[in-house]
């Protein structure tokens, strides 16, 4: 085979990797945005709290020193598990009191999330002063709260500023709390399945992207399915076409925001430990950069869509990897935006989305 | 079976609902009619727990319902077909109908029910598998009827079930309304048709800016010479 081939080959393979693991992210966001209309700008972090998780749960059950099938499952078991149970706090504790008309929650967690930043950009604490800081946040985030709340003129809460500022303060909150709790050095992800290169004729792959690919392939279709024919999924769709609607079917909606929060963050958790498979390297800000392009690869397939997603992550994954391979690594980032550009020019509402009326 | 004393709901600083008292009575066809912004959406959307009442009782066969959940007020046998229809354009007809019976255990029962309903509305049958966005307005209407019959309720709540509708359908909706309560539903029905609407009810209340304004049999309504003039064209 043409050696110039056998290299675009392997990097479009390299490339559809990256893109699934954008689009298991991009899932998330476009999951909830089609139920709430909210960007959970948190959600990139649940992506690196589950790569964390997982680490912890391979070194706990001894899975990096017996690499193995069994011991792999169990890791994205534990890590799933305990994304999950953050999105579903993340959302009953911030986007629940929001929606439900009380800001001093989201108070709470912007104070926190301004003083953690304040404490890790400007003033170099570290442990007990960090804590005691952040502490302080939460205090006057939360009287903050209080005081407006009584003040009725301030009432008429729910506007979707709110809550987008409060996903950013999540957000913070998660990035320095990862910092205090995790600590700021890169972790190596161990290896917790054993990985070899494989020819497949002509072209060298490592064992590990098969694997990455397989599990977010499986991931998406499971997703798929749940969605499409399970009483659940089927009550999914109807929140998020009318959340109004759904609840005169008997819907418990909030029960179902929940599952979705839940589903979201596990998947996000399964890729986070699928990028320690591909590039073992983990750090608590580690969500930032993948956070932001799975949420454009979310808005280029069209937000609230989820093959849509799948496609956005794809292209974005794609389009970055031949860029650094043919072009320069430098605009490895810019390429995403630029690409969100370009789209949004020629359609609006995303490659496969469909433009709906706002209703008044 | 419904009972409703001096209700009050706010939009905002927007007054909908002055000290509302309505009455439905197991087995009647009862109608709310009145101009636009009347507040008779309101009321049906208090009564489902869209809105909270700011003042007031909604008593159903007894049971507070002020406060509650809409789901769990669907549980209690009250069911509310929308105003404007609000299906799942999204998905299929069959999948709007087992919406409506989410919350239904008994999939032999939810099976009748549809068979029921297809009786009811025979073209929806022959729309099963279609997408409930690709009806028309008529057969919307239809769908949404029976989405909110298939949590087999005991008091149905329409919301102006003739909007937008040519007569030929109007009149086939209205005739459908009459068989439902024949086999012994409950009805409450809202509707700017205040000529049909009375027609086809036992009682009536006339709403203006949120208050009612008449409460009385149908046909006394309709022979009321003020109801007469302002709803029904002189």
């Amino acid at each position: 085979m043409d050696a110039h081939l056998q290299t675009f080959i392997q990097q479009l393979l390299n490339g559809v990797v990256w893109g699934s693991i954008y689009a298991l992210i991009a899932l998330g966001y476009t999951m909830v945005y089609g139920i709430l209309r909210l960007i959970n700008f948190a959600h990139g972090d649940v992506y690196m709290f589950g790569a964390f998780m997982g680490y912890y749960a391979a070194r706990l059950f001894h899975v990096d020193q017996r690499p193995g099938v069994m011991g792999t499952i169990l890791v994205f078991a534990c890590s799933m598990a305990a994304a999950g149970l953050l999105g579903f706090l993340i959302e009953r504790g911030a986007y629940r009191e929001l929606r439900k008309g009380s800001r001093t929650v989201a108070y709470m967690i912007i104070g926190t999330a301004i003083f953690a930043a304040f404490n890790g950009a400007a003033l170099h604490l570290a442990g007990g002063a960090a804590v005691l800081f952040g502490a302080a946040g939460f205090v006057a985030g939360g009287i903050g709260g209080v005081f407006l709340e009584r003040n009725k003129r301030h009432a008429p809460s729910t506007s979707r500023l709110t809550a987008l500022i409060t996903a950013i303060g999540v957000s913070l909150l998660m990035e320095n709390g990862g910092l205090l709790v995790f600590g700021a050095d890169p972790k190596f992800f161990p290896q917790i399945l054993p990985s070899r290169e494989l020819n497949l004729g002509g072209i060298m792959v490592n064992s590990s992207l098969l694997i990455v690919l397989g599990v977010a392939l499986f991931l998406m279709f499971a997703l798929r399915f749940l969605v499409m024919h399970t009483r659940a999924g089927k009550a999914m769709r109807a929140v998020s076409f009318n959340r109004d609607a759904a609840s005169l079917m008997g819907i418990p909606t909030d029960h179902i925001i929940s599952l979705t929060f839940v589903g979201g963050s596990m998947l996000a958790a399964a890729a986070g430990i699928l990028v320690g498979l591909a590039n073992p390297k983990i750090d608590p800000l580690m969500g930032i950069m993948p956070g932001l392009k799975a949420f454009v690869a979310a808005v280029l397939g069209g937000i609230g869509n989820i093959p849509g997603a799948v496609l956005g992550g794809l292209i974005m994954g794609i389009s970055e990897t031949l860029v650094v391979a043919y072009v320069s690594s430098t605009y490895r980032d810019a390429i995403a935006f630029a690409l969100l550009i370009l789209i949004l020019l020629v359609r609006p509402a995303g490659l496969l989305g469909t433009h709906v009326a706002e209703k008044v | 079976m419904l009972e409703i004393r001096g209700l009050d709901v706010y939009y905002g600083a927007v007054h909908a609902l002055k000290g509302v008292s309505v009455r439905v009575e197991q087995g009647e066809v009862v109608t709310l009619i009145g101009a636009n912004g009347a507040g008779k959406t309101s009321l049906l959307r208090a009564i489902s727990g869209l809105v909270k009442p700011r003042a007031g009782s909604l008593k159903f066969e007894g049971r507070e319902l002020g406060g509650m959940e809409p789901h769990d007020i669907v549980k209690l046998g009250l069911s509310h077909a929308p105003e404007g229809r609000q299906i799942f354009a999204n998905m299929s007809v069959h999948e709007n109908l087992e919406l409506g019976a989410y919350l239904r255990k008994d999939s032999r029962g939810v099976h009748d029910d549809q068979e029921r309903i297809f009786t009811l509305f025979p073209r929806l049958r022959e729309r099963e598998k279609q997408g409930a966005g690709t009806l028309s307005g008529g057969e919307q209407q239809m769908l949404a009827i029976g989405r909110a019959l298939m949590s087999r309720p005991r008091l149905l709540l329409l919301d102006e079930p003739s909007l937008g509708l040519a007569p030929i359908l109007v009149r086939e909706i209205f005739k459908t309304i009459r068989e439902i309560n024949q086999d012994g539903m409950t009805v409450l029905l809202v509707e700017q048709n205040a000529h049909l609407a009375l027609k086809a009810a036992n009682r009536g209340y006339v709403l203006e800016t949120g208050t009612v304004k008449f409460e009385d049999e149908a046909s006394r309504l309709a022979s009321n010479e003020e109801v007469r003039k302002a709803y029904l064209g002189g």
